[in-house]
């Protein structure tokens, strides 16, 4: 049992510091460094020797002079094995195990001999490797939007692997993408509009799901089943299908390339769901209250909104949000029904700029970051509204 | 005193939804049902524009006399394919203005002249002139000529309203040879984009549902890839795997690992040779349904840590003193527990992505084996501007749309109520 544990302890703990010193070491490489091989069995190596040292030196030792002395060594060693590695990039190597050999603190022998302990390292082990793996896999496009927009299209032809800022150029050398596409690319309309747009949508869609909702939760009449289960039904059917016949229609009428027509389209893909999901927060609101409300005179129109709305802010706030961002991401209907650039939105706006061929990659990605980054500060900042307005309309996507 | 009460209340709530199912109706119902008008006829883009009459008009000075000016008209059919019917103009002159040499067509009555075109044929175009004086000999106000603008109005077929239907449209989505392919290609997409999605929903679920330092992090940054905007990301992706100088390319040249970039979005199929055996692996198609696992997997994680979190406690402390390890859990608890709601994920999200149009488009265009259902509507529809093709492609997503709906029902509707 001892062995077994131990064993399993070694490799999983070694195997685990050598991926995530070669995912260093990549990043380290987009860094500009020239690394040209990962050196993965000599990582193995090294980090065998270093869990072996831990667990033996146990509890015996002051843990934050053994981890500090460990981390070093370990250091030391790697970076005399490696070619040509700058300061930094060794600081971080230092950092990793630093935090490695901390997180071995409990593995000593007198944890190793209970029961079933094997699997629980396992276990540990690869929660810190799913953390790691998300994290990466999520984070690393994002990051690559980001550092390729402040880069020029001769450098990036020249090493695609150095996406270093230089930090020593003048801040208008780094932001110049960001201002070519404002004033080149007319982004700054694109935004107006798309704004416009998105919060437009928000407040037609309230409108009418909020009286809608409001129905369907409370009121009694003739068709109301058949409704409230055709309202998701009728969820279920995508924009694809919708688009010849609404493009032939919109032509005809000459709503085409007007923001008048997109607002129209948008608010009516997104009312159902607004009107399912308030319809199921009004239908938790005591019923009393209301009633109240009628006693005191209130006519149904007073009742939603002196009583109905203010009690139910949150839902209405992670509805908003929620179509929101359906109508600053939604493309189909922008590509299908824009073609002119002053009515553009900034999703087709985007698509536009890859229509040229010629148009260099950092303006791409300087417009996505545009696109990406309002609406990613909105959901963390909102993240708890959003997150149920997501979880509700979730059968969407 | 009930009854109307009762009454008022079903008419306010008549009104109160009314606008909803008016918008809802208009712009979702109309166009499925539409869908199926379009379909049996031979439309194409071009046809869709209505043919109007037009006419520009021109004002000349005449050399000696001021009190004199000749206009002329240049009048056209805007259509070259249709014609127009009984083409009726209309012009407003200032007051004392008459004109003199007046067409047999046109009539002049309180200040304007009104004429009777007839029938325009496709691509007609005719030079309509007329001079017209100042009965009291003054000059004329050229600007004040030139302000009015002429009015002229015709009927012409709409090609969208006539009765003339055909089955050509259905014949060449079922008998072209790609459409077992195609909707092959649709089948794997979807299946594997929603089972891949559906376990790397698990993973994540499974880990933020446990105690550890940054998990709110973690968990913000995990529906990063929904909440972001899909043209960017795609783009984003696009230029990762570039073959040229994309990032994880030139990774992997850099270290050794391939010899010549793979065109990860362009190559259709990838040769693998594995124990003497040779497999062809769609290799655009299977990028495009890692991006799509990549972008949708967050809210099979949503959905499941939802219902993790709803596990009752004890059933992990009886666990534990039973002594089972975390794995033994996970088989024998958590994955019982969550069954249900991963049949009705999987359902859901099968019928979603069955319909996903955008991701695919922005990625590749549907080249390279990547062509599923929707995209192939658009390309019928806009790359071909074969509208009536496109809307027959339309009509087979609704059918199979409907069947899995059906499905759903029977199978789990009734369920989905009780979770």
């Amino acid at each position: 049992m001892k062995f077994k544990s131990l064993i399993i302890t070694l490799f999983a703990s070694s195997i685990f510091l050598a991926t995530i010193i070669c995912i260093w070491k990549i990043m380290a490489t987009l860094q500009g460094l020239n690394f040209t091989s990962l050196n993965f069995n000599l990582n193995l190596l090294l980090s065998l020797g270093l869990t072996l040292i831990c667990i033996f030196i146990g509890n015996k030792f002051n843990h934050l002079l053994k981890i500090l002395i460990l981390s070093l060594l370990f250091t030391i060693l790697y970076t005399f094995f490696t070619e040509n590695s700058p300061l930094w990039f060794s600081f971080g190597i230092f950092l990793l195990t630093l935090f490695f050999t901390n997180k071995l603190k409990n593995y000593n022998f007198k944890y190793l001999i209970q029961d079933f302990t094997s699997e629980k390292i396992v276990f540990e082990f690869l929660s810190l490797f799913a953390i790691v793996f998300f994290a990466l896999v999520i984070l690393f496009p994002f990051y690559i939007m980001f550092v390729t927009s402040f880069k020029t299209q001769t450098a990036l032809l020249i090493n695609p692997l150095d996406l270093s800022i230089g930090i020593s150029k003048n801040i208008f050398e780094i932001f110049k993408s960001y201002f070519v596409i404002f004033k080149t690319y007319d982004f700054g309309r694109y935004i107006l509009t798309s704004s416009y747009v998105s919060i437009g949508t928000v407040l037609i869609t309230l409108l009418f799901a909020i009286p809608a909702a409001y129905a369907v939760a409370r009121l009694n009449f003739f068709g109301k089943t058949f409704l409230s289960t055709s309202i998701l039904i009728i969820y279920m059917f995508p924009a694809i299908v919708l688009v010849i016949p609404l493009y032939t229609v919109f032509s005809q009428l000459g709503l085409r390339n007007s923001i008048g027509g997109l607002l129209i389209v948008y608010t009516a893909t997104t009312l159902p769901v607004a009107i399912y999901m308030l319809q199921g927060y009004f239908r938790s609101i005591p019923k009393e209250i209301e009633e109240a409300g009628l006693i005191d005179g209130q006519d149904w129109f007073g009742i939603i909104i002196k009583i109905i709305i203010p009690l139910s802010l949150p839902a209405i706030a992670s509805v908003s949000l929620y179509v929101f961002m359906i109508a600053w991401n939604e493309f189909l209907f922008s590509l299908m029904f824009l073609d002119n650039p002053k009515t553009f939105t900034l999703s087709r706006a985007i698509n536009h700029l890859t229509g040229d061929a010629e148009t260099p990659r950092q303006y791409l990605m300087a417009g996505s970051v545009i696109v990406t980054l309002p609406i990613l500060l909105i959901f963390v900042y909102f993240e708890k509204y959003l997150v149920s307005g997501l979880t509700a309309g979730s059968v969407k996507g | 005193m009930s009854t109307s009460l009762s009454k008022i209340e079903k008419r306010t709530a008549y009104i109160l939804l009314l606008p909803a199912v008016c918008l809802v109706f208009a712009i979702i119902l109309f166009p499925i049902f539409a869908n199926v008008w379009i379909s049996f006829k031979e439309v194409e883009l071009k046809d869709i524009r209505i043919p109007e009459p037009r006419a520009k008009k021109i004002v000349k000075n005449k050399q000696d006399n001021n009190s004199e000016l000749k206009i002329i008209y240049k009048l056209r059919n805007s259509s070259l394919i249709q014609d127009i019917k009984e083409v009726k103009f209309s012009d407003k002159f200032p007051k004392n203005i008459k004109p003199i040499n007046l067409d047999k067509r046109c009539e002049f009555k309180s200040q304007k002249i009104k004429c009777i075109f007839g029938n325009w044929e496709a691509g007609y175009r005719e030079n309509f002139e007329i001079i017209i004086k100042e009965t009291n000999n003054n000059d004329i106000n050229i600007q004040k000529i030139k302000a009015n603008k002429p009015d002229l109005n015709g009927k012409s077929d709409n090609i969208l309203l006539t009765t003339d239907f055909t089955l050509k449209n259905f014949k060449n989505v079922f008998l072209n040879n790609n459409f077992s392919e195609l909707l092959m290609t649709t089948f794997y997409f979807t299946f594997f984009g929603t089972l891949g999605a559906i376990i790397l929903g698990i993973f994540a679920a499974q880990l933020v549902n446990q105690k550890f330092y940054g998990r709110s992090f973690i968990r913000s940054i995990l529906l990063f890839p929904y909440v972001g905007p899909v043209v960017a990301l795609a783009y984003t992706w696009t230029l990762l795997l570039d073959p040229n100088s994309g990032t994880i390319n030139s990774l992997l040249i850099n270290y050794g690992i391939i010899e010549k970039p793979i065109n990860l979005l362009g190559q259709k199929y990838l040769i693998i040779n594995m124990l003497g055996i040779e497999f062809k692996l769609r290799l655009a198609l299977t990028t495009v349904i890692f991006f799509e696992i990549w972008r949708y997997f967050p809210l099979a994680f949503l959905f499941i840590l939802a219902r993790l979190q709803g596990i009752p406690k004890d059933l992990y402390e009886a666990a534990d003193v039973d002594g089972a390890g975390p794995f033994r859990k996970f088989f024998y608890i958590t994955l019982p527990q969550i069954t249900a709601i991963l049949s009705i994920l999987f359902m859901i999200r099968f019928i979603w992505n069955f319909n996903k149009f955008e991701d695919i488009f922005l990625l590749t265009g549907g080249a390279s084996g990547t062509l599923t259902l929707p995209i192939s509507v658009y390309q019928q529809g806009f790359a071909i501007s074969n509208i009536g093709m496109g809307s027959a492609v339309s009509i087979v997503i609704v059918l199979l749309l409907i069947t899995f709906m059906i499905i759903y029902f029977k199978l789990i509707g009734k369920k989905a109520n009780e979770i």
